[in-house]
């Protein structure tokens, strides 16, 4: 019977209620009273009008990844380079395998997928034995990383539906890049000819509606606002039923960041999504994250993925040296492929996922 | 799937009992799990490289010494250095000799500079000074108006001359706002400026120049606590090309481990000074290396758990069973639903559970836990009338059969929770009269309770009982020692506990702790 875990789990709430009422006891007994907590942070914000900016075309989004290849490349050089350069030598003893693993787990890779990946590496060279031409190595290093990106999943990015606008929902921790996100993934889709209506139902943060505006702006996309501190849920509906009056092809919402912790915030979230439900299906769920994040991803995309069934991920801020390996153990246990990734910091630098080009720019000679 | 440290090393330590004592080859062993734990927590490889040298060295003359209990020396020693790394010398902010004292916050983007601001800048003020906040970050779309509407919230002036969105010179602005400080005398400035990666040589460069026309008495690095192998890479280069004199870490009210903690001040040497654990601008706190420690080994914390009980439950509901407790008050239905109901607020169930000491081996079980049942304990209480509420006494049979058909249960259910109740209401009596914790009888034995269908009631007691005297923590385990009860640890150490004070490391080990019954009772 699970409920006698619902029973402890009271039982610890008694206790925790009891040992905090004492110490509210204690603390008032004391001299030092201490302070009630700043009344609600989420105060009205100063509206400011963004002045109006001239609208920018922005760049196509086929060949996006080409262009940033080098880019890339140049970020993941070390992962790929190094691994070859230790494959390639004439002997791979224990000390070898250990600097593989390494140049592995600094890549975010985590222990199981490291582990994973260097049986497939010494099975691979263990058949060819001591001879290994530089290409054997090179397709054996290639064969084991594409088989954790897994080339076969589906990356499209749903953006149309038939006889409604298609909607996507931008979600993530805080300062992953959620807002900067859809404003590129704007721009992505007015380049490929959408017209596309973008919603900021993140009314939380101070002035995150004010920072989509100015990139709605600067690409001519509608932006639906709602009062800061407002019913984020509200302003996704309004956001989906204007892009349904106005006939758009697409309506991106933009959700403020929550620490997939917060069960009341993340309770929040779903409610977002149901309320849009209402109106129009939810066609993709994108998870940002920050390349930068370790272990951490697995259990932020695991828990978002319960609370709203995420489709895709957008891996932010790959430009870094950081690799953004966690996808890897992300996409392994939930099934849920990047789908797009973000490459640096000008408007043009978010680009879909191309995971053979991906690999092939790692091990490129 | 994440086992904590010391679970594994009693797992590795299991086959070697019998063995008078440990050989180099069961220490290696041990430090490889050591090595998993850290990597799995986010440690930068050369750091997990170096700390786990130091600990086999320590490991292995424990060993030789012939330690009574190989698993429990070697997480001491483990938890020791990390508390030693991470400790260094905690010190407030340098103020200078001469105001305006200078902060200037800098790190990648999103780390939360901005919002760290605004804390600091409230932080500053509740002690006094006048922070004045600057908007350097010129960069981000909107980050002044941000800032802007931090300084608002935190009542605090705002130098903010430029527009942001690219346009204007942060130098310049950083220049400025030293000269408006002395102005209008403002004693504190702290430089927000933009997020920045650390190979991005120009704006790296903008930063020395902003740093330079800032004359900063202190620079912060800003991290975010789920950062991962990165972190080293860019602290260093951080550290090389700029130059800063403290740490904070932001997004502590995660669940990320923390790993980068350990990095950070591994690589540089320079000090944890803050720790942001919320959104509101008051969550900010000085840095708890002992807790970090036990976090990054994800050994169980009661601290963390006690901190988030006091978010989720409000003032006036703390103050009403306060009441309850010193007057004697029966604790009723109402109280336990809304206890419940906090619960709730807390996160899952599986997860607050977790966070108890020597809860490991059922956290397979613990991650199966579904909320929904505290729903439905919620729809039992919720179909009695007021006074069946206050008197749980008066329910007759038929009485529990009308709440049994409008919670959609069976009566077995209603029975249950009406002696889990009873229970519970004996404890908080036997509390409040200072008796500490009685055990609450039946509750050990509740069907399943530990096990599952898996185990039987007899076993998994008997697994609480023993885990009781082998806890792997070891100030948890000094304090069972000490056999404290609940109202002792209360005025050993309450500075640490509420956050106010900020005490040094050595106070922070008077961790409160739960008496055994209860862990008994969850084992």
């Amino acid at each position: 019977m699970e409920s006698s875990f619902v029973y402890a789990g009271i039982a610890v709430a008694v206790v925790l209620v009891v040992v905090i009422a004492t110490l509210a006891l204690w603390r008032r007994s004391g001299q030092d009273r201490v302070e009630p907590l700043a009344a609600p942070a989420r105060v009205e914000a100063a509206a400011e009008s963004t002045a109006l900016l001239e609208i920018e075309v922005p760049d196509p989004a086929a060949g996006r990844l080409h262009r940033l290849r080098a880019r890339l490349a140049r970020s993941n050089t070390a992962i790929g380079q190094g691994l070859f350069a230790l494959l390639s030598r004439d002997s791979i003893d224990a000390a070898t395998w250990e600097e593989v693993e390494e140049t592995l787990l600094l890549a975010d890779l985590g222990v199981g997928p490291t582990n994973e990946i260097i049986e497939r590496l010494r099975t691979a060279l263990k058949v060819e034995g001591g001879a290994r031409s530089a290409d054997d190595v090179r397709e054996a290093l290639r064969s084991a990383l594409l088989g954790l990106v897994d080339p076969s999943l589906n990356r499209e990015l749903v953006t149309r539906a038939d006889g409604r606008p298609a909607v996507l929902m931008i979600v993530g921790v805080n300062g992953t890049g959620k807002t900067t996100t859809t404003g590129k993934l704007a721009r992505l889709l007015v380049a490929e000819g959408h017209s596309v209506i973008l919603g900021a139902a993140d009314t939380f943060r101070a002035a995150a509606a004010e920072q989509l505006q100015t990139w709605g702006d600067r690409v001519g996309a509608t932006v639906v606002r709602g009062p800061e501190g407002g019913d984020p849920a509200a302003v996704a509906f309004d956001a989906v039923s204007t892009g349904v009056k106005a006939g758009a092809d697409t309506v991106v919402i933009d959700t403020a960041g929550r620490l997939h912790t917060k069960a009341g915030l993340m309770d929040e979230l779903d409610k977002v999504k149901r309320v849009i439900e209402k109106q129009s299906a939810v066609d993709e769920v994108l998870l940002v994250l920050d390349a930068t994040t370790g272990q951490n991803g697995l259990v932020q995309a695991r828990v978002f993925a319960e609370s709203v069934n995420v489709t895709g991920i957008v891996l932010t801020k790959l430009d870094g040296t950081a690799r953004g390996g966690i996808v890897i153990a992300v996409q392994r246990e939930l099934g849920v492929p990047v789908k797009l990734v973000g490459l640096g910091e000008g408007p043009d630098d978010l680009a879909p996922f191309d995971p053979i080009a991906f690999i092939d720019a790692l091990v490129a000679n | 799937m994440f086992a904590n440290l010391s679970d594994r090393l009693a797992g590795t330590f299991k086959g070697l009992r019998g063995k008078g004592r440990l050989s180099e080859a069961d220490v290696d062993a041990t430090v490889l799990d050591i090595r998993t734990a850290l990597l799995e927590a986010d440690v930068a490889v050369p750091v997990v490289r170096a700390f786990t040298a130091i600990v086999k060295e320590r490991a292995l003359a424990a060993a030789a010494s012939g330690a009574l209990n190989p698993a429990q020396q070697i997480v001491k020693i483990v938890h020791e250095e990390l508390v030693t790394i991470l400790g260094g010398e905690a010190r407030p902010i340098r103020l200078a000799k001469q105001p305006p004292t200078v902060i200037v916050l800098a790190g990648l983007q999103g780390a939360g500079k901005t919002t760290l601001a605004g804390k600091l800048a409230l932080q500053l003020k509740g002690q006094g000074h006048t922070p004045l906040l600057v908007a350097a970050d010129l960069q981000r779309p909107n980050a002044v108006d941000q800032l802007r509407v931090m300084a608002e919230r935190a009542g605090v002036a705002i130098f903010a001359p430029e527009p942001g969105n690219g346009v204007g010179d942060p130098v310049r602005v950083t220049k400025d706002a030293r000269a408006f400080a002395v102005q209008k005398q403002h004693d504190v400035v702290i430089v927000d400026t933009a997020g920045r990666l650390a190979i991005d040589a120009e704006l790296m460069q903008q930063l020395r120049e902003v740093k330079a026309a800032a004359e900063p008495d202190e620079t912060l690095f800003v991290v975010d606590a789920m950062i991962g192998q990165d972190a080293v890479r860019t602290a260093e280069e951080f550290m090389q090309s700029v130059g800063f004199d403290g740490i904070v870490l932001t997004k502590l009210d995660g669940d990320a481990r923390g790993g980068a903690a350990l990095s950070v001040k591994g690589v540089t040497g320079k000090p944890i000074l803050f720790a942001s654990v919320g959104e509101k601008l008051s969550d900010f706190e000085v840095f708890h290396p002992d807790r970090m420690a036990s976090r990054i080994l994800d050994m169980g914390d009661m601290l963390t758990l006690i901190e988030q009980a006091e978010r989720a439950f409000d003032a006036e509901q703390t103050e009403r069973m306060a009441k309850k407790v010193a007057q004697g008050e029966d604790f009723t239905l109402d109280d336990f639903l809304e206890q419940m109901q906090a619960v709730k607020k807390m996160g899952s169930l599986g997860k607050i559970l977790g966070m108890l000491p020597g809860m490991g081996d059922i956290k397979a079980q613990l991650d199966q836990v579904d909320d929904k049942d505290l729903d439905r304990v919620a729809a039992i209480i919720q179909s009695m009338t007021p006074g069946e509420r206050g008197d749980p006494k008066i329910l007759n049979g038929s009485r529990r059969l009308r709440i049994a058909k409008g919670a959609g249960t069976t009566v077995t259910e209603v029975n249950g929770l009406v002696d889990r109740f009873g229970q519970a209401q004996k404890m908080m009596k036997q509390m409040g009269r200072g008796g500490g914790m009685p055990g609450m009888p039946g509750m050990g034995g509740m069907p399943g309770m530990g096990g599952g269908a898996k185990k039987s009631k007899g076993k998994s007691q008997g697994q609480g009982k023993s885990k009781k005297g082998r806890s792997g923590n070891p100030a948890k385990r000094a304090d069972q020692e000490a056999g404290l009860s609940v109202t002792a640890p209360i005025t050993a150490g309450p500075g640490s506990m509420l956050g106010i004070g900020g005490p040094g490391p050595a106070d922070n080990t008077a961790a409160l702790e739960l008496p055994d019954e209860l862990k008994r009772l969850l084992g």
